[in-house]
């Protein structure tokens, strides 16, 4: 198996081949299901106000990923959300853009002519999104077309099955494949933590995906329940700390799913910034995967500065 | 940088009045005690005045319990005093923002403990005590097991409201009647307790509280009219007491100090046991019998699992006990931040490598910034003797046998806590650690259900579940 980057030799050693990755996931500390859940729900009581809950709005907003993933997706709604990206409150020049659209590979073209010169990226889905199955060829396809019709982001999808019987090896390769097809576009790995259920395994497949060269871990892809929840956004966190601390590199996580919220985000910020550390509130290292988020962002952020609450007449639906 | 603005509970909640009165014979009344200050620990602004109890006081307090004993408490049924204790459970529940907000601003914990952990677990015990008041032929103590009397409670600062729950509700779901002494830095919240019981109805009498200083314990306990002593504190009054009460017809439980081990192996789940040993000595300041003051942690992992503790901890947030974002809060007293920074002082004479944390601490207040002493060995003093502080000392350990050997050199044994994956190694641990209650891959959790209490100098008697009603039955 081949690294995709130069890694310490403790790291080289577990991805010398399927068996030593093996040993290495398998070696890694377990994850006390209680004991996490408890840490998220009491990070969760965290009282966000005033000048900081207007930083945590005004950052969540630009670290979204504005996304639509629908059969329905037609040019016009992706170059509606689009420009949602690009001014999401068209009252409020001040509002900060989004960091990316994500689209189907079939719309990343509509999105990219939308989005050129803006500084936001566009992602595309790929590798038989949501469900991975499918050969590795078409996989490969569906990344290089997603990255010539000008994706700067992919978003793939690891082999649930493969994983869950075992085959790690194959799970690796596929990432570091498909990153190399990937080119100059940044990968993120979604690991659908749903599929996956236990901790232990989250953490296992968080590892894999960094090891094999994933600029982000990303919880799921939003068509499986339970999307993203905030214990398993703990334990990827702590995956990319540790990851930092053994490699010096900096790893991003997006929670996907589900986060509709601004009280939501928030809770998601104070877990980036207590569990894996201030420097990941940035949004080439922390994003949001959703749809709805950006409006009620929108309105708190009215709420904030107004005073009142204005409702939501007053954002744009895209 | 993303720093949190200010989020502080406002403290109109607390209902703070000028001056708290003691609670006799159903009545608030003056005692002809000195009456006393109480601080905010967090400013060392004067909270109140509470007036105090003399041993005059207490002769009063514990005839009147003897009367509600005779005349009324322990003729009704239990199905009657159970509405009286639920009717207790619920105005706890209906006041306790009031309740939480007054501790805090009296004892020095956060607020997010207060409002998460003392009161709804004060109110846990009343509710499930007053499930057991019509039930106690089936507590396994024979067909109609009969109360004691009059029990005499002293109660320590560290958790007021909550340890005058764990005192009061068995006591009055088995039949006794009450005359309780809160610590005297923390009288507030048992006194507000004392307000919900006189809007409860409770005949006068059957729960008496009374504030004073050591000497009105010393009185209370020595009272010829107490039939049951119940004390939580620390072991060297609790000696003091079981000496007093020698060749007495008294019935006596103590929970006093102790120096718990919280040992973590090698195949623990690291992450969550850097929670647990966290929780277990910062939790209320570390001002916790049973707090996890003595890590002992594999060797073959020890490096790894300090630099992660290092890292967590320096996230605590030390500060204001009302704002809503305090992890650590006041230490109590300023006798209690002499007694922990002399401890720590000793720890780095002899010879314990010191970490503390870069927190910022307010420039008023006692505050103890959190601590981790390494290389520390059996033989110093903060390996011994408990600091009842935020100062954790971590020790290492080979193998298993040793883990035991280390966690039961202590004359304590009141706690202790085990982390690891392997379910076998968790229950050979715990049959083999002299501890009363033994927690794995978790610690510090309380519930009424299972039965509280320690070993050796951390005393005798459990608080809570089935086995916690024996000490309020003639049995």
């Amino acid at each position: 198996m081949a690294a995709p980057t130069t890694l310490p030799s403790a790291l080289a050693d577990a991805v010398r081949d399927e068996s030593s990755l093996r040993r290495f996931l398998h070696g890694l500390p377990g994850v006390d299901q209680v004991g996490v859940e408890q840490r998220a729900a009491g990070l969760g009581t965290r009282s966000i106000k005033k000048a900081a809950k207007l930083h945590a709005i005004d950052l969540a907003i630009s670290m979204v990923d504005l996304t639509t993933l629908e059969g329905a997706d037609t040019p016009g709604k992706v170059r509606g959300l689009a420009a949602k990206a690009r001014r999401p409150d068209p009252d409020r020049p001040d509002v900060p853009k989004v960091a990316a659209v994500c689209v189907y590979p079939d719309m990343v073209k509509t999105a990219a002519d939308e989005l050129r010169g803006t500084g936001i990226g566009v992602a595309s889905v790929a590798t038989a999104f949501p469900s991975g199955r499918s050969t590795m060829d078409v996989k490969l396809a569906d990344t290089r077309f997603a990255v010539e019709q000008g994706a700067s982001e992919v978003d793939m999808v690891i082999d649930r099955g493969a994983f869950l019987s075992g085959r790690y090896g194959q799970v690796f390769e596929e990432i570091v494949e498909v990153k190399r097809a990937c080119g100059d576009a940044h990968l993120k790995v979604i690991l659908e933590t749903g599929e996956l259920v236990t901790y232990d395994n989250v953490r296992r497949a968080s590892w894999l995906a960094l090891l094999a060269g994933g600029d982000f871990i990303k919880t799921s892809t939003g068509k499986v329940q339970p999307a993203a929840t905030l214990p398993v956004t703990h334990v990827m966190l702590q995956a990319v700390r540790d990851w930092k601390t053994q490699t010096g590199e900096l790893r991003g996580v997006k929670p996907a799913g589900g986060i509709r919220s601004t009280k939501d985000a928030i809770k998601y910020l104070v877990a980036v910034h207590e569990v894996a550390g201030p420097e990941w509130l940035d949004p080439h290292l922390f994003r949001f995967g959703a749809s709805t988020l950006l409006n009620d962002l929108l309105m708190q952020r009215r709420t904030q500065l107004d005073g009142h609450y204005s409702g939501p007449d007053y954002v744009t639906v895209d | 940088m993303w720093e949190y603005a200010p989020a502080p509970e406002s403290r109109d909640i607390a209902n703070l009045k000028p001056a708290y009165r003691m609670f006799v014979d159903g009545q608030f009344v003056e005692g002809s005690g000195e009456p006393l200050k109480t601080i905010n620990p967090g400013t060392e602004e004067v909270l109140a005045e509470v007036s105090t109890a003399s041993k005059s006081d207490v002769d009063t307090a514990v005839k009147a319990a003897r009367r509600a004993y005779d005349r009324v408490w322990s003729k009704m049924p239990g199905s009657e005093r159970a509405k009286y204790i639920y009717r207790i459970a619920r105005q706890i529940q209906e006041r306790g923002r009031e309740l939480a907000v007054l501790e805090s601003l009296d004892n020095g914990k956060p607020i997010k403990e207060s409002r998460d952990v003392d009161v709804p677990t004060a109110a846990a015990h009343f509710f499930y005590h007053a499930g057991w008041a019509d039930k106690l032929g089936y507590a396994g103590y024979g067909p109609d097991p009969k109360p004691l009397g009059v029990a005499g409670q002293v109660i320590p600062w560290n958790f007021p409201l909550l340890m005058a729950a764990w005192k009061i509700a068995p006591a009055l779901a088995c039949g006794n009647t009450v005359v309780l002494k809160p610590a005297e830095t923390t009288p507030l919240t048992a006194l507000v307790l004392a307000d919900i019981i006189a809007q409860c109805d409770l005949p006068p009498g059957v729960v008496n509280i009374i504030p004073g200083a050591g000497d009105i314990g010393a009185a209370l306990v020595e009272h010829d009219g107490v039939d049951k002593v119940a004390f939580t504190g620390s072991t060297e009054v609790g000696k003091t007491i079981q000496r007093q009460l020698a060749g007495t017809n008294k019935k006596l439980t103590l929970e006093l100090g102790g120096k718990a081990a919280n040992v973590v192996f090698d195949d623990a789940p690291l992450d969550q046991a850097v929670e647990g040993i966290v929780n277990g000595i910062f939790f209320n300041q570390g001002h916790v019998c049973c707090a996890g003051s003595r890590l002992l942690v594999q060797e073959s992992i020890a490096d790894e699992l300090l630099e992660k503790l290092h890292a967590r901890v320096s996230t605590l947030r030390v500060g204001d006990p009302l704002d809503k974002n305090t992890d650590v809060g006041a230490i109590n007293s300023r006798e209690q931040l002499a007694r922990i920074t002399e401890l720590t002082e000793s720890g780095e004479a002899e010879g314990a490598q010191r970490w503390t944390s870069s927190c910022p601490l307010p420039d008023k207040g006692f505050y103890f910034a959190p601590t981790v002493f390494s290389g520390v060995s059996q033989a110093m003093r903060i390996a011994r003797e408990e600091i009842f502080g935020p100062v954790l000392s971590v020790l290492t350990f080979r193998t298993p046998d040793e883990a035991v050997a280390k966690a039961n050199n202590t004359p304590y044994g009141l706690s202790a806590g085990v982390w690891t994956e392997k379910g076998s190694r968790i229950l050979w641990m715990a049959q083999r650690m002299r501890a009363g209650v033994v927690w794995s891959n978790t610690f510090n959790r309380f519930d009424p259900t299972a039965p509280f209490g320690g070993y050796q100098e951390s005393g005798f008697g459990r608080e809570g579940g089935r086995t916690g009603l024996e000490a309020y039955l003639d049995v």
